[in-house]
């Protein structure tokens, strides 16, 4: 990503070289058309992601989502900071009372602490979320730049292999991988969510490296003697990752409503480990008699998922010069 | 002899069948000089430049036949490695749309540099400096404060001052400028050709010009090639061919151009429109438009015909043109 650029240098230009024949054209500097209007004195050089910074900054959506997506990361990575109880702590005796002091969610099923619950689970979603949306974003940008670069037999053989793991139903794919898996931990259910979730951003990457392959500065760039890798790396992919940013940012989202649904059908995540899905699919059968012990991970995975959507779908705003 | 391109054949596989792009063009360039490629749209200029730089599109294209000569070896019997060695250092390209030839998320500096950093294992400091001093060269002002800018921040002269820079930065020996002042306003057309043929004296470059513009080519040009149908018709010193042009198709082509002493006339246009690529008409390609046409042009493709030394004319009655 370019490193802003910041001085005057504009309103300097058209003074200083005006002996020069050239300084004639100087003087005919123009802004770039279709950008944001009047922005002040201070005219920083602008790029699309400087661009895309300052619209964000603006926009009440980006900065709703992103200060819950901010708490959430807080209270993942120390839950304690607003939790004291431990989530494994249970006392069947106190099971499915509603809220009182101390405990102002209640307790579900097991006689275990709902708010504190609630709070441990976020660790495990965005750690999830995020894990997720790397190796997704990672493997299918690869798979997908190199198919759209290089064409002919090798698109089609990628985008064979895509298409194969792009037609594996989530939910009966996720039944059967994982039903044979005993390992208690995150990883099985983040790497069987990569193996279906990567096909999505292959096929987009592969896309957009085609439209950034025809760009004239590509030739240009071939012409003066770059290498494949070169011209991939430095002048296609700066240039085709934003369609995948916020494909990607929009999916995290859903990466974690999707480990609730595993969870859920009791093929995701399993005790001991905390998870919002865990607890609302035990929760599901009481939901007449003690409604609290399904509401409150319902809620926080409600809320969750929405800021990341929210905060994808910013980002796309900001990114799409169309919509300037 | 820098370069020497001998019958080079190039076709296109498209879908209705195999385009005949070049058929058979020989033109030669020495160190210092400079030759002028002219013709319509679809005549073969751009593709006999590309198949020379290397840069054509295989497949679609297909380099059908013939020998490419630069400094004495055949580029087409190298490997893609070694060629791309010889692009950028040894012989290099300016395109008609600066903007466009230009990766918009890197600052020019950023591009410039790369020629020094990429090529000649420069440090990044280093290469810097060169990008300054390279854009000082080519005139643009304030070249120290502009060199950390973006391409859309410079004006369309400065764009295609930068293109030059970029192209001029190793010294090659050969630049091909494909309508290097297409894009640009009238005014500006001038300085840049002048910068363009000022560099090309200073380094002893050989330069091939691509255009269709003959008031372009009249103040630069040492010889002209006029092409019709991936064929050289006519290739001439500069004011012989202004004097008297020795094939009805550059003859059509100058008599096009708008004369002050013809104010009050309707332009004078060549009739009917260039043939099509995958069915170019038997004989002589320019004959269903030529007002001079008899039976052996519809049946004999013409050979070149030596009209002067280094003067050549594809045309059976090339005698009568030059005295008509």
């Amino acid at each position: 990503m370019p490193e802003p650029y910041d001085d005057g240098a504009i309103a300097g230009t058209g003074a200083g070289g005006a002996m020069d024949l050239a300084a004639s054209e100087a003087t005919t500097l123009e802004r770039t058309p279709g950008g944001p209007q009047g922005t002040g004195p201070a005219e920083k050089p602008r790029s699309l992601w400087s661009d895309a910074w300052r619209d964000l900054r603006r926009n009440p959506v980006f900065i709703i989502s992103s200060l819950v997506i901010l708490f959430l990361v807080v209270i993942s990575l120390w839950p304690s900071l607003i939790a004291s109880g431990n989530p494994l702590q249970c006392d069947l005796a106190k099971a499915q009372e509603g809220s009182q002091p101390g405990h102002p969610f209640g307790y579900n099923g097991q006689g275990c602490d709902v708010y504190t619950r609630t709070v441990y689970g976020a660790r495990t979603s965005v750690t999830v979320g995020v894990c997720t949306t790397l190796g997704v974003a990672l493997f299918g940008s690869f798979v997908g730049g190199l198919a759209g670069f290089f064409g002919g037999g090798w698109d089609a053989l990628l985008s064979r292999v895509t298409d194969i793991f792009f037609g594996i139903p989530v939910v009966l794919g996720g039944l059967v991988f994982l039903s044979v898996v005993t390992s208690s931990t995150v990883w099985p259910v983040i790497g069987f969510m990569i193996l279906l979730g990567w096909p999505q951003i292959a096929r987009i990457a592969r896309g957009s490296v085609i439209t950034a392959k025809q760009n004239d500065y590509v030739q240009a760039a071939r012409a003066l003697g770059a290498s494949n890798s070169r011209m991939l790396l430095r002048h296609i992919a700066p240039n085709a990752v934003a369609p995948v940013i916020v494909v990607a940012t929009i999916a995290l989202g859903t990466y974690i409503a999707l480990e609730a649904t595993l969870s859920y059908l009791g093929v995701g995540l399993k005790p001991p480990t905390v998870s919002w899905g865990i607890d609302i699919s035990a929760a599901s059968q009481y939901i007449r008699n003690a409604p609290h012990m399904l509401l409150w991970p319902a809620g926080a995975l409600a809320i969750t998922v929405l800021a990341f959507i929210m905060l994808g779908d910013a980002v796309r705003d900001a990114l799409d010069p169309k919509l300037r | 002899m820098l370069l020497e391109v001998r019958d080079l054949q190039v076709e296109f596989k498209t879908r209705d069948g195999v385009a005949k792009a070049v058929n058979g063009v020989n033109y030669s360039v020495e160190a210092g000089e400079t030759l002028a490629v002219l013709g319509e749209s679809g005549s073969g200029k751009s593709v006999t430049a590309q198949a020379v730089m290397g840069i054509l599109d295989m497949p679609p294209g297909r380099i059908a036949g013939g020998e490419i000569l630069f400094q004495g070896r055949d580029l087409l019997k190298l490997k893609e490695d070694e060629r791309r060695k010889i692009r950028g250092s040894e012989m290099a390209m300016i395109f008609q749309d600066a903007l466009s030839s230009l990766n918009p998320v890197l600052s020019v500096g950023e591009q410039l540099s790369e020629m020094f950093t990429v090529h000649r294992g420069m440090s990044r400091k280093d290469g810097k400096a060169k990008a300054v001093e390279l854009m000082d060269r080519v005139r643009i002002p304030a070249a120290k404060e502009r060199v950390g800018q973006y391409p859309h921040q410079f004006s369309g002269g400065m764009r295609q001052r930068i293109m030059i820079a970029m192209a001029m930065a190793l010294e090659p020996s050969l630049i091909i400028a494909d309508e290097p002042t297409t894009a640009l306003d009238v005014t500006v057309q001038a300085q840049v050709m002048d910068l363009l043929a000022e560099l090309q004296r200073e380094l002893n470059m050989g330069l091939i010009l691509i255009t269709h513009d003959l008031g372009v080519v009249a103040d630069v040009a040492d010889k002209i090639a006029a092409m019709y149908a991936g064929r050289i018709v006519e290739q001439a010193p500069v004011h012989e061919i202004y004097k008297a042009p020795a094939h009805p198709y550059t003859k059509g082509l100058l008599e096009s151009i708008p004369r002050l002493d013809q104010k009050g006339q309707e332009l004078y246009a060549i009739k009917g429109l260039p043939p099509n690529l995958m069915h170019i008409p038997p004989g002589c390609a320019f004959n269903p438009r030529c007002p001079m046409a008899q039976d052996i042009c519809r049946s004999e493709v013409p050979p070149l015909f030596d009209v002067a030394p280094d003067r050549q004319s594809a045309c059976f009655f090339w005698k009568e043109t030059l005295d008509g």
